[in-house]
């Protein structure tokens, strides 16, 4: 089939690619785009390790068409760091362990960059809820828990 | 013995390749791009058991995106042998068989051929093309179901091995072992209670996240090149040699980061076939599985049928128990039926022990290591009927356990006598946990009940070979190579325990993870053995440079004697430290180079506890966990971060065990939830904060005390969340999962 002319932000960048109208984002993120960050790990919608944001909003980019993207704005992991400077989320990740393979991470990190902006204070049941998209097998969440709510108050007290 | 004073080992430094994970660079096996790179897909049997009776891949072939198929019969033609790739002695066939079916397929989601395509869309569009035709044949799902007389077979070859001797008839049960210890029915006869119980358990998968991926170059210089998600590179190398009758030389593994394993990804499954596609295009071939696949087509961890029965006297000591433990191989013998034997008592000391494993093969998936494998399904029944013993008895039932806990010297019925132990100090620090005092708090509305409850399990945990090799820097970091693939941070605990020697920092530790040609033999990352042995390897590594260091040292300064303490060297007035040392061996001499290799016979067990707190609707049957502490012995917890992170990771699993994980099996043998909506794995929302304990008996054959701690956690749970089940409602519940039909038939049962 012909293939389409897609162009979009792609981490605060212009981007283009030529997608299969099959093809979903997730695959033409990997496979067009060469972006591997964002990872698969079902395929359909379950997991949450391929989300992303789109247009801000949060989305598991194996269940949209890269087709569907013209236009929009895609934010994937490999945005979330300014430059060289990890972002707070990044860092509360890595300090308080709470990836250990970090198949999953990506998908949680965009996960919890959503949440923040939504809601910059969250308790633990609101954090549980919003994450509960992303499977992790790993780390039984507890880690993943704390690391978001020690993220959120770092960027609160930097906010002020 | 006083205890080591350590600078960096059990500190919480961030780990190394911690940067690459959190900003998508880190390579994982599917994120691999290669010029020329082919992609390959497997067709799967859609029978449970069923006659190949022809395979027509005509139109397959004749599609212009096809490059290339394989089926069994592109295996080399070697005869018939046996083989021993670690897991005992198996048939070639039986571990070719699994790759790819010849003559039968024998479970739903059994590989039968694949091709190699441009694109992984057009190769399985194109796999769809061959044309199978199977002749149906009855199947059998269950242990008890293939023991019965008369039931169909898997293997008609297939021999039981009865206490050790080959028998004749052909059976489904490829093996039967006893292990006696003392007299177990003297010894109920002297029990003032004996409570015997039947338990079955589901099949259940690992869950990893990411699927199982392979990409193999069969180079024109004749070597076949693999880049895949593995738990053991050199395992990988070992079967791909056996299976494609090649010397291991010609085979090299690139393990690359790991999206998780916990056992499922010891064995290979999709390696051998892409190195086959590669073969005959010519191309570098990758296969990776969908999610579906890997729940139907890679090795979930047995289902099993079990009989505990425990005698004791009034005082609560235990006097006899006999266990029968029938687990389901899957299509191929290979059940861990015996680490089961080896763990079902293992937590105390029983005079008078009897027990039977069976190894049954039924058709399913081939069975794979799961976290303490064996071990889980055990403890559910052994834990539980102690739970009722201690009822019985109105005994606090950790003060049963801790009246019969194992200790240094006591012996299983496997003859094994432990060392230095700490089970006792696990239950003792169950005991004293501020969670087992505190009140259960209100239910949350007037239909549910609250209930807590205990257990403990064991892992005995393996030693096998490990090796490290680590490179002296200018600038005094030290370059630190091995061959354990990295599941959790084991980076960063092995590189700990080598500049804990060196009296560097870990960030002065540079890690990597290579390929079977540029490390010695390491064993699999499994069997909790990893920060346990190359960790080992590496403290050994860093005193071969300690003592290369000292030599250059003494050359420079001209004396006879160099002390090395606190990452300083001394000799005579001389003092240099290790990074100023390091600096000056170029002028001295040769680089510094460190080596060492281990093969630890016997790994130190390791035991874990549960205190769990869960509440029952009593009018869905539907089990919340409200609270959950871990308790686990780590010998030496080198980065206790990754310490706790292990024994939560394996409390979520035990509990996704014990209330909803089960492979949902329709008459005919197909898996009727094979995605992760039905197969329906614990989430953030589905669980507490899960509290930790640690508990430090060192190992006495580690240089650090370490005992591996990824398995024994996920022993209890299921046994301790089906005590709280009964605590809070007064139903025994003896089949997992325990999820809301089921306890709620045992609430309707009454
Ligand atoms: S890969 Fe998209 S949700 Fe799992
Ligand atoms: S860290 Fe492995 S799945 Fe989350």
């Amino acid at each position: 089939m012909k293939k389409v002319h897609v162009q979009l932000t792609l981490n605060g960048e212009p981007a283009e690619f030529l997608a299969e109208p099959r093809q979903t984002l997730l695959e033409c993120l990997r496979d067009n785009l060469n972006l591997t960050g964002t990872k698969e790990g079902c395929g359909d919608g379950n997991c949450g390790s391929c989300s992303v944001l789109l247009d801000g909003q949060l989305v598991t980019s194996c269940l949209v068409l890269g087709v569907e993207t013209d236009g929009l704005r895609v934010d994937t992991v490999e945005g979330i760091a300014k430059g060289s400077t990890l972002h707070p989320i990044q860092k509360a990740f890595i300090d308080n362990a709470a990836l250990q393979c970090g198949i999953c991470t990506p998908g949680f990190l965009m996960a919890t960059k959503s949440l923040l902006e939504h809601n910059p204070n969250p308790t633990e049941p609101e954090i549980r809820l919003w994450l509960a998209n992303n499977l992790c097998r790993c780390t039984g969440y507890d880690k993943i828990v704390r690391a978001v709510m020690i993220a959120a108050a770092e960027m609160q007290e930097s906010a002020q | 013995m006083s205890t080591p004073q350590y600078s960096l080992i059990g500190t919480r430094p961030p780990r190394h390749d911690g940067a690459d994970k959190v900003t998508g660079r880190a390579l994982y096996g599917a994120d691999l791009k290669m010029s020329g790179l082919l992609h390959g897909s497997i067709l799967r049997s859609p029978h449970a058991h069923a006659r190949i009776l022809s395979i027509d891949t005509s139109k397959a072939a004749a599609h212009p995106d096809c490059r290339g198929i394989v089926t069994a019969a592109d295996f080399p033609a070697t005869p018939e042998r046996i083989v021993d790739l670690g897991e005992g002695e198996t048939p070639l066939s039986y571990i070719r068989g699994n790759m790819l079916a010849s003559g039968k397929v024998l479970y739903e989601g059994h590989a039968v051929a694949a091709v190699a395509a441009t694109s992984a869309q057009a190769a399985a569009e194109i796999a769809k093309l061959i044309e199978m035709k199977y002749e149906p044949l009855p199947c059998v799902l269950t242990a008890p179901a293939a023991m019965a007389p008369g039931a169909p077979l898997l293997h008609p070859d297939l021999r039981c091995k009865e206490f050790g001797q080959p028998t004749t008839a052909p059976s489904n049960v490829a093996d039967h072992f006893r292990q006696v210890m003392g007299n177990s029915e003297e010894g109920f006869a002297q029990a003032d209670i004996v409570i015997e119980r039947e338990f079955t358990t589901s099949t259940v998968h690992q869950g990893y996240i990411e699927p199982h991926t392979a990409t193999a170059l069969w180079n024109n210089d004749g070597r076949l090149l693999i880049w895949c998600a593995t738990q053991g590179s050199f395992v990988v190398r070992d079967s791909v040699a056996c299976m494609l009758d090649l010397p291991v030389s010609r085979v090299r593994v690139t393990p690359m980061e790991i999206g998780g394993g916990f056992g499922g990804k010891v064995p290979v499954y999709v390696e051998p076939v892409a190195a086959l596609l590669s073969q005959k295009t010519g191309h570098p071939v990758k296969i990776t599985m969908t999610r579906r696949e890997v729940l139907e087509g890679s090795g979930p961890t047995p289902g099993s049928f079990i009989r505990v029965k425990i005698g004791a006297k009034k005082d609560g000591t235990l006097v006899a128990a006999q266990a029968y433990l029938a687990y389901e191989a899957g299509a191929y013998p290979g059940a861990m039926v015996s680490p089961a034997a080896t763990c079902v008592f293992a937590a105390y000391d029983i005079p008078n022990q009897t027990i039977d494993g069976y190894d049954v093969v039924v058709n399913k998936p081939s069975t794979a290591p799961y976290r303490a494998p064996g071990a889980t399904n055990a403890a559910f029944a052994t834990e539980t009927v102690l739970d009722e013993i201690a009822e019985t008895l109105k005994l606090d039932p950790l003060d049963l356990r801790i009246r019969n806990a194992a200790k240094e010297g006591t012996r299983r019925a496997d003859g094994a006598k432990f060392r230095r132990i700490g089970c006792l100090e696990v239950l003792e620090t169950m005991k004293a946990h501020p969670h087992y005092s505190a009140p259960l708090g209100e239910p949350s509305h007037a239909a549910a009940q609250r209930g807590r409850g205990v257990a403990v399990g064991f892992w005995m945990n393996a030693g096998l070979p490990s090796s490290c090799t680590l490179n002296v820097h200018a600038d005094g970091s030290v370059g630190l190579i091995e061959g354990s693939t990295d599941i959790g941070g084991s980076r960063t605990s092995i590189a700990m325990q080598a500049a804990e020697v060196l009296g560097l920092q870990s960030e002065d530790m540079r890690p990597s993870v290579v390929d079977t040609d540029t490390i010695g033999y390491t064993g699999v990352t499994g069997g909790s053995r990893t920060t346990f042995a190359t960790g080992w390897a590496a403290h050994d590594a860093a005193q071969d440079v300690v003592r290369q260091m000292k030599e250059r040292a003494a050359r420079l300064w001209q004396v006879e004697e160099v002390q090395f303490a606190n990452g300083v060297f001394t000799g005579g007035e001389h003092k240099l430290t290790f990074k100023q040392l390091a600096a000056r061996v170029g002028e001295i001499g040769a680089p510094v180079v460190g080596r060492a290799s281990v093969n630890p016979r016997g790994a130190g067990g390791s035991f874990a506890g549960v205190i769990v707190d869960v509440e029952v609707d009593m009018e869905t049957g539907k089990t919340s966990i409200i609270r959950f502490t871990s308790v686990q012995d780590a010998g030496k917890a080198i980065h206790p971060s990754y310490v706790e992170g292990q024994m939560q990771g394996g409390s979520v699993q035990g509990i996704g065990w014990a209330l909803n994980e089960e492979y949902f099996m329709s008459a005919e043998g197909r898996m009727m939830n094979a995605s992760f909506l039905d197969y329906r794995m614990p989430t953030a929302l589905d669980v507490p904060m899960i509290d930790t304990a640690i508990v430090e008996v060192p190992n006495p054959v580690h240089p650090y005390g370490v005992r591996g701690v990824g398995e024994a956690n996920i022993v209890a749970p299921p046994a301790a969340i089906a005590n709280a089940i009964h605590a809070a409602t007064g139903h025994r519940m003896r089949h997992l999962p325990m999820n809301p039909p089921s306890v709620m038939a045992a609430i309707l049962r009454g």
